[in-house]
């Protein structure tokens, strides 16, 4: 025991002093970057070297972490420490979604955008007391491993292993195509060069040294990307609010925004352009209302205006634009149709804006209630999905104790908490920039950034002069959300060498997220279903080597459904929670606090959230085209609401009506509610 | 193996422990966000108080729920004798 706690403490030490090193390198990186700039490094340049640098490292990393071993390839040989967990975790959980695209939802929703917030920070109160303590004296490999030992059977194993990958694989590709836009962005390389380029960085890494390796990597990446995070903030901060620490400071910053809001919603060319939307969208109603007569007078008025054009013998560039407008004109009635409808979404922008303190907008008071059940939906399934995710839990199986599994959490949440807390704070320091510096300038003259954006992509960021004033109005900007954070440094006017480290922090969130995934499938297939279901007797060497061509084949086919473009990623990263939510979390926690849950009890409890929460989305999510009447006006993305409680309640009346587990299975549950039992006869932990 | 009740009033302890923080937890998560329309009336550092909590309080109150779990955990493994040694 002695020489055991003195090597823990060496290691910790060492690896302190590895990480300060690596963290000061990588500093000196950036400003050598920096300098490199002011002397005629291109832009392009920058990108190179950030994107190959941090790629190179990261495989570096796997290089020197490389195992042939099974517990360090599934569970990093289960002597990571709490504080280094922690950051890994941190890396694991903030995909590309949360550092890009955070504050752009924050910025565009306001209020009702923190449910994320909440919903991505408060999960983790729940797998501190309810599940990593727990989980990590059970000591196995995989998720499944712990619901097929506590439950018994193939078949809770087969749930388990189908649950972990859809889920698992869902938010992968997300990650995927992250890192392929990033790539895409900031070299100017083709998209799928990127998916490739970033995909190789992290095979070479994750099938090396499989958890080990991915740990040591995740910890790295985190650096990485909250340094990027903080820089732009802090400058932006600083220069708007007068202290370097603005996340404290902007509760005033966000006043001046409210009453800005207040002056753009008063302001009479305001009210102009945002009328010209409104009588838009009313024309484009009114001519789906009766669609032959508009589409049959549309085109004669047209054709008029062309041959008034000719016989009045005006100017030819008039003559031009009524030819132009003929030419122009719808060919058929399904893509007439396809432009009024165009047209009554303008209505959308003819709206003032929204008031960004104010929770839960809505005409009245119903649509307010609703949008407050949507918010506590949003948090709710947000939260338990976190407490399910498989490749979280599997982070603390990693830890050397239970106590550190329990600190281990504590240093994950911290983390997480620096960026989630800062996201916020970047909406409302941008959005004050917004108001104060581009609403009001002339379109001759905008912002340098504004233009540049404006120019490279009209998808992010685009400015049109509707009511033909040559002033900038706020109705007549469209920003695309993950604006905010790509065009932060150029707001807050820093040079573009910190344009290149937000890319690479991005690049760092969604490789770790995507590097934690693969792996958690891989395993799923490998151990769970190979090992435990197949072929029992495999050797340690076969199994390890079989889950690294696993990880190849599933990443080759994550990245080919990702060149697919599936549709709305946000709603599919969003379903991942819910049905997490609602297949792993009851039997998770039911299976160490109370005994008496049993192998059908979970089964069917599985098998009843899972249904549930599938039915609830297919038949209300737009894109399967049933749209049924909504429960409560509960968005699909919240299905989880119903699919744990239902979970929870079969698993409950189940287990009772059928006979109570044996007594091995209740020696489990004792064995793993005491991080120490004297006179536990059961092998502690899988090596 | 047959648990002693002192190993049972661990346990229940446990429990408690669990129990009143995730009461914390449920308070400045639901009822704060039920509420919040109510809280943004208040105001704190400058921001509306239902604001601020979404945005940061309840963010930093999860943060001291877990770092608190462990420290009474910690001590109440070294009590009960359940601990498993120095290993850190």
């Amino acid at each position: 025991m002695s020489s055991q706690v003195f090597s823990h403490k060496t290691f910790n030490q060492s690896l302190k002093k590895y990480y300060s090193f690596y963290t000061g390198g990588f500093i000196a990186f950036v400003l050598v970057l920096a300098v490199a700039e002011q002397i005629g490094m291109s832009r392009a340049w920058i990108g190179y070297w950030f994107l190959f640098a941090t790629i190179g490292l990261y495989a570096g990393i796997g290089i020197m972490a490389r195992t042939a071993e099974v517990a360090e390839y599934y569970v990093a040989g289960r002597r990571v420490p709490a504080f280094f967990n922690g950051m890994a975790t941190g890396a694991d959980w903030m995909s590309a979604a949360s550092f890009i695209g955070m504050a752009g939802t924050l910025f565009l929703g306001g209020f009702d955008g923190l449910a994320w917030v909440m919903g991505w920070t408060g999960g983790y109160c729940l797998v501190a007391l309810f599940l990593a303590p727990y989980l990590r004296k059970f000591g196995q490999f995989t998720i499944p491993d712990f619901l097929a030992e506590r439950y018994g059977g193939n078949i809770v194993r087969t749930i388990g292993i189908i649950s972990a990958i859809t889920c698992s694989f869902v938010y992968v590709v997300a990650q995927i195509y992250g890192v392929g836009l990033i790539t895409s962005r900031f070299t100017g390389l083709e998209f799928g060069i990127g998916v490739f380029v970033g995909l190789s960085g992290i095979l070479v890494c994750s099938m090396l040294g499989g958890m080990k390796a991915v740990t040591w990597t995740q910890v790295a990446q985190y650096i990485i990307l909250i340094i990027a995070y903080m820089t732009p903030v802090v400058w932006l901060g600083t220069k708007h609010t007068g202290i370097p620490i603005p996340q404290f400071a902007y509760g005033y910053t966000l006043q001046k925004v409210g009453d800005l809001e207040k002056k753009i919603t008063a302001d009479p060319k305001e009210q102009e352009v945002r009328k010209i939307f409104a009588d838009r969208a009313a024309a484009g109603r009114a001519a789906l209302a009766a669609p032959d007569k508009s589409y049959a007078e549309g085109k004669a008025k047209v054709e008029k205006a062309l041959a008034d054009a000719k016989t009045a013998n005006v100017p030819a560039d008039q003559i031009a634009a009524a030819e132009k407008s003929v030419a122009a004109y719808p060919k058929d009635m399904a893509a007439a149709k396809a432009g009024w409808t165009r047209e009554t979404g303008l209505a959308a922008r003819a709206a003032p804006p929204r008031p960004h303190a104010e929770p839960f907008v809505g005409k009245d008071e119903a649509a307010r209630n609703t949008a407050r059940l949507n918010f506590i939906g949003i948090v709710f399934c947000m939260m338990f999905g976190t407490a399910a995710l498989p490749h979280i839990l599997m982070r603390y199986y990693t830890t050397p104790s239970v106590q550190q599994a329990r600190v281990s959490v504590f240093w994950s949440l911290f983390f997480i908490f620096l960026l989630y807390f800062t996201a916020p704070c970047l909406a409302v320091l941008a959005k004050y920039d917004m108001y104060s510096n581009l609403v009001g300038s002339s379109f001759a003259s905008l912002p340098a950034w504004a233009a540049a954006w404006a120019k490279v992509d009209p998808g992010l960021l685009n400015i049109t002069d509707f009511n033909k004033d040559g002033i900038v109005q706020w109705a007549e900007v469209v920003i695309g959300g993950d604006l905010i954070v790509l065009a932060t440094p150029e707001i807050a006017g820093l040079p573009y060498v910190v344009s290149g480290l937000v890319a690479a922090g991005g690049l760092a969130a969604a490789l770790s997220t995507a590097d934690g995934l693969l792996l958690t499938i891989a395993n799923a297939l490998s151990h769970d279903l190979y090992y435990k279901m197949i072929d029992p007797h495999a050797s340690t060497t076969k199994r390890v080597t079989i889950s690294k061509v696993l990880l190849v084949v599933v990443a080759i086919i994550a990245a080919y459904v990702t060149s697919l473009k599936p549709g709305d990623i946000l709603f599919l990263v969003g379903a991942a929670f819910s049905l997490a939510a609602s297949a792993f979390f009851p039997p998770l926690v039911m299976g160490v606090f109370w005994k008496r849950a049993n192998k059908w009890g979970a089964i069917i409890g599985m098998a009843a959230g899972l249904a549930i929460c599938v039915y609830y989305m297919v038949t209300r999510y737009p894109f399967f085209g049933i749209n049924m009447p909504l429960w409560f006006g509960l968005s699909p993305v919240s299905a989880g609401m119903f699919g744990l409680p239902l979970g929870v309640i079969t698993i409950f009346v189940v287990s009772l009506l059928t006979s109570p587990p044996s007594r091995e299975v209740q020696e489990l549950v004792e064995h793993v509610r005491y991080p120490q039992l004297t006179g536990d006869t059961m092998v502690s932990e899988a090596r | 193996m047959q648990l002693t009740a002192k190993h049972e009033e661990y346990w229940r302890k446990n429990l408690v422990y669990t129990a009143i923080l995730l009461f914390i937890w449920f308070v400045v998560t639901f009822v704060e966000a039920w509420y919040a329309r109510e809280l943004n009336a208040f105001t704190f550092l400058g921001f509306p108080f239902g604001f601020y909590m979404s945005a940061q309080g309840s963010l930093a109150i999860y943060v001291v729920i877990i770092g608190v779990y462990a420290m009474l955990m910690r001590r109440l493994d070294l009590e009960y004798n359940v601990d498993e040694g120095d290993l850190e």
